[in-house]
């Protein structure tokens, strides 16, 4: 199921170098035709290689326009259905839309602390580079999940 | 000088360590290695340098970029690293190393607090047995998993997770303990580079970018390379605008191993593949569906194959006896059906839904209903986007099950990749315990050779899908496999201080291996009117498609239901032999092309050691998974070993061997007695 680009929706980022969907894509897919000359929209995204999309929706859920749905593969999928997210910062809102028009709506959280909030190393043990040949991770005293195990369990010790 | 397109400009750097990758298991080692980086300085007034190098963004790259709905590896204090061990050892038919899978299971919990610290929301369940989605079980005052919360469990090992951003946070993390300037986004490292004066040592990597018209060369003590499995290498199922969606993501290219194999890395297990049995056509999971919502799979005509041919598992002992018997006979049980002509294989949804409801209120209904689309929803929208085509409620309609075309990874059901040295406390071989007769001299004896993770490549390390014979680690074990080899490569650095890394080729010879393509291209567009029809030169694309047919023709992909033979082997291995040769003959007609070609040429690479293992390996060790016909048995006289292979950049030549299997917990408990 490849993503596609709404014409009117998409605003190429406002002219910047790169979209936020070239940003985002792991796998290279999402290009800004700047002069029109690929796809006839100049200053739009398109999907360059539609077959290798994962349809992982990174570019979907990114787009600050929300000018980017997926239309599901054309040679699986019967046409007419869609599944559309709307990506807050603390959860997700899926619209689905069945062929026959049936829609169901669903709302997951994502997050449980604000986005870019995270201190990787606040309240964490500093270290001593002696510890470097000690078995674990540097946070093993603090985390609560070093499981010791039985001893008795490894039968060549 | 700015780069062009026909002569890239060409970036050097030095650095101590270089991480490559940007999945789960590099976001470990970024985080885990800041911070013993940071002891370092402040101990020793040393700054190391360090560099993370990703071919696509960190905040949505491997495995996890669109998110997951389980974390599959969480040990839980009521269980013992063991009982883990045991499981891998036995999902994987018995041949995986112990210290690994040991080692993991008591550090991988460690991660996971942290994953719940830094924001992803875990459901719990209360003490009245009521489940809670992770944001309301917060709000309901439920204990985090570090302060004695309770995970919902939809298996011995697995927990649910509201996932959607699992990478997105997992990377957030990475990325401030890194610092922006240590990251290096877009890049894509295709080729490792020796030591002048030591061929068994490693000196640096190269890539490119492709957003600009540069070759980045970098030179390095010790290198990380987790840069995932391998997906397409087989033909697809669906190839048409459906090639895409691929069970494991479409962009593990092979990358880990075939470098690692270039650089003379020793390989282990890669006759080992993955076939899930997933929801037909979108390839959804299927975890939640038979652990938490207990469904069960049918032949068309209704009946559980698992239950109506349970004798078949007696004919794989032990591996068929234990109380959850190894994935790729739960396929061979299928596969007779769907050969048998009992097919469509049915998910019995409605069925299960319909047991649930009967003890629930109509708010559990509901709560039930969004539990199984998020499953899809989180990891899978794809799957969703089918039942959406089809008008398929699964309370209202079945869904059909399929075995995928093969995969081949480290981390998930499989347990192909890299041989490497594993921690000293747990029992293992030493270099003084006997080895099985064929190992090459230069390589390691024992299961440890100094530093957690390296590879037999001097100061080459890896983790996640590239360690091989573990498997089961999942995304919170990648993570951890990451922090243990960050650990290991931060003492390797030290003790390496004064080792300055000479490459055994020059920048310029590097540039050009890396920039061929192009050159095809640019050499020859002319000489014919249709830019994709020339003698000259061979699009990636077609290239791919030639490994695809090759693979699944000849080497057990679903073409012939997973059967080859030692002849279609040595076909195999002719046709690869001349694929090899003209990938040479690749061309890029852009940046985004010349991608395409390198992901190929790792593909390449990882299929011919597939092939080369499997050929090697007289017997058949996962049935369902593949049958080489001539050997159809599980021989465990003779190959209760793992198989491990290298290769000579130089001949371009593999050499497979054997090495032996040790126990380092006992296997004996996971069995039933024998049926006969």
């Amino acid at each position: 199921m490849p993503t596609f680009v709404r014409t009117e929706k998409c605003d190429g980022c406002k002219g910047q170098d790169k979209t936020a969907c070239m940003y985002i894509c792991p796998h290279d897919l999402m290009k800004l035709d700047k002069d029109g000359s690929e796809t006839g929209h100049a200053m739009r995204a398109f999907n360059q290689e539609p077959e290798q999309c994962w349809e992982c929706y990174s570019c979907v859920k990114i787009c600050p326009q929300g000018a980017i749905e997926a239309r599901h593969y054309a040679d699986i999928v019967p046409l007419g259905g869609s599944v559309q997210p709307l990506r807050g910062s603390d959860s997700i809102m899926w619209t689905i839309k069945f062929r026959n028009g049936t829609i169901k709506r669903f709302k997951f959280p994502i997050r449980t602390t604000p986005e870019g909030s995270i201190d990787p190393f606040g309240g964490k043990p500093m270290p001593k580079v002696a510890d470097l040949t000690a078995p674990g991770v540097f946070t093993k005293d603090v985390m609560g999940g070093y499981r010791a195990g039985d001893a008795a369990e490894l039968i060549r010790k | 000088m700015a780069g062009t397109f026909d002569n890239p400009e060409i970036v050097q750097e030095e650095v101590d360590i270089l991480l490559i990758g940007g999945g789960m298991a590099c976001c470990g080692a970024g985080f885990e290695m800041m911070r013993w980086a940071e002891a370092v300085k402040a101990e020793t007034g040393k700054d190391l340098k360090i560099k993370l190098v990703d071919k696509a963004a960190m905040d949505r790259s491997g495995a996890v970029a669109q998110g997951l709905s389980a974390i599959n590896t969480y040990i839980g204090p009521r269980q013992d690293p063991a009982d883990y061990a045991r499981m891998v050892s036995n999902d994987l038919m018995g041949i995986t190393r112990d210290d690994l899978a040991y080692d993991l299971g008591r550090n991988v919990d460690d991660s996971v607090h942290l994953f719940e610290e830094w924001g992803l929301p875990i459901w719990k369940t209360d003490a009245d047995g009521v489940r809670h989605d992770g944001a309301e079980s917060i709000r309901e005052g439920l204990p985090a998993l570090k302060d004695g919360g309770e995970p919902v469990r939809s298996g011995k090992w697995q927990i649910m997770i509201n996932g959607e951003s699992y990478k997105w946070i997992v990377a957030e993390a990475a990325k401030k303990a890194l610092g922006l300037d240590r990251i290096q986004e877009r890049v894509f490292i295709v080729h490792l580079i020796n030591d002048k004066n030591d061929p068994k040592r490693i000196a640096g990597a190269a890539g490119f970018s492709v957003r600009e018209n540069k070759i980045y060369i970098y030179k390095a003590k010790a290198i990380l390379l987790a840069a995932g499995g391998c997906v397409n290498l087989f033909r697809p199922r669906s190839v048409g605008e459906g090639t895409g969606r691929a069970w494991y993501p479409v962009w593990n290219a092979g990358s880990t191993y075939s470098m690692a194999a270039e650089a003379g890395a020793e390989l282990t297990m890669m006759e080992n593949r993955f076939v899930p049995a997933r929801f037909k056509d979108g390839y959804g999971p299927v975890g939640a569906w038979f652990l938490l919502f207990k469904a069960k799979a049918t032949n068309a005509y209704g009946e559980d194959y698992m239950v109506k041919n349970k004798e078949m598992l007696n004919d794989y002992p032990p591996y068929g006896q234990a109380a959850v018997p190894a994935s790729c006979l739960r396929n061979h049980l299928m596969l007779k059906e769907m050969k048998e002509g009992r097919g469509p294989i049915y998910m019995d949804t409605v069925t299960a839904l319909a047991k649930l409801r009967e003890t629930l209120t109509p708010k559990e209904v509901k709560h039930l209903e969004a539990e199984a689309w998020e499953d899809f929803l989180d990891m899978c929208v794809g799957q969703c986007g089918i039942w959406v085509g089809e008008n398929i409620e699964p309370e209202k309609k079945p869904s059909e099950l399929m075995p995928t075309e093969p995969y081949l990874l480290g981390s998930h059901s499989g347990c192909c990749g890299i041989w490497v040295s594993g921690p000293t406390d747990v029992g293992a071989p030493s270099a003084s315990d006997e080895e099985l007769p064929g190992v090459p001299d230069h390589l390691p004896r024992g299961w440890n050779w100094g530093y957690r993770s390296m590879t037999t490549v001097k100061g080459l390390f890896t983790a996640g899908d590239g360690v091989g014979a573990s498997g089961h680690k999942f995304s919170s074990g990648s993570h951890t496999e990451g922090r243990l080899a960050a650990k290991a490569m931060v003492r390797f650095a030290l003790d390496n201080a004064d080792y300055k890394p000479e490459f055994d080729e020059s920048a310029d010879e590097i540039a050009a291996t890396i920039w061929k393509p192009v050159k095809n291209f640019l050499e020859f567009k002319d000489y014919s009117t249709a830019i994709d029809v020339n003698p000259n030169y061979i699009t990636p694309k077609m290239l791919q498609f030639r490994l695809q047919k090759i693979m699944d023709e000849y080497v057990a992909g679903v073409a012939t239901y997973y059967n080859t033979n030692d002849k279609m082997l040595a076909v195999a291995e002719e046709k690869l032999e001349m694929l090899k040769e003209d990938s040479q003959k690749m061309r890029a007609k852009d940046l985004h092309e010349l991608l395409r070609a390198w992901e190929n040429y790792h593909r390449i690479l990882t299929a011919e050691a597939h092939m080369k293992h499997i050929q090697f390996r007289e017997e058949s060790r996962y049935p369902g998974f593949y049958y080489r016909t001539d050997k159809n048995f599980v021989d465990e006289q003779n190959w209760h070993c793992f198989v491990n292979s290298i290769y000579d950049k130089k001949s371009r030549k593999w050499t497979c061997f054997k090495r032996k299997h040790v126990d380092l917990v006992d296997k004996s408990k996971l069995f039933k007695a024998a049926a006969h």
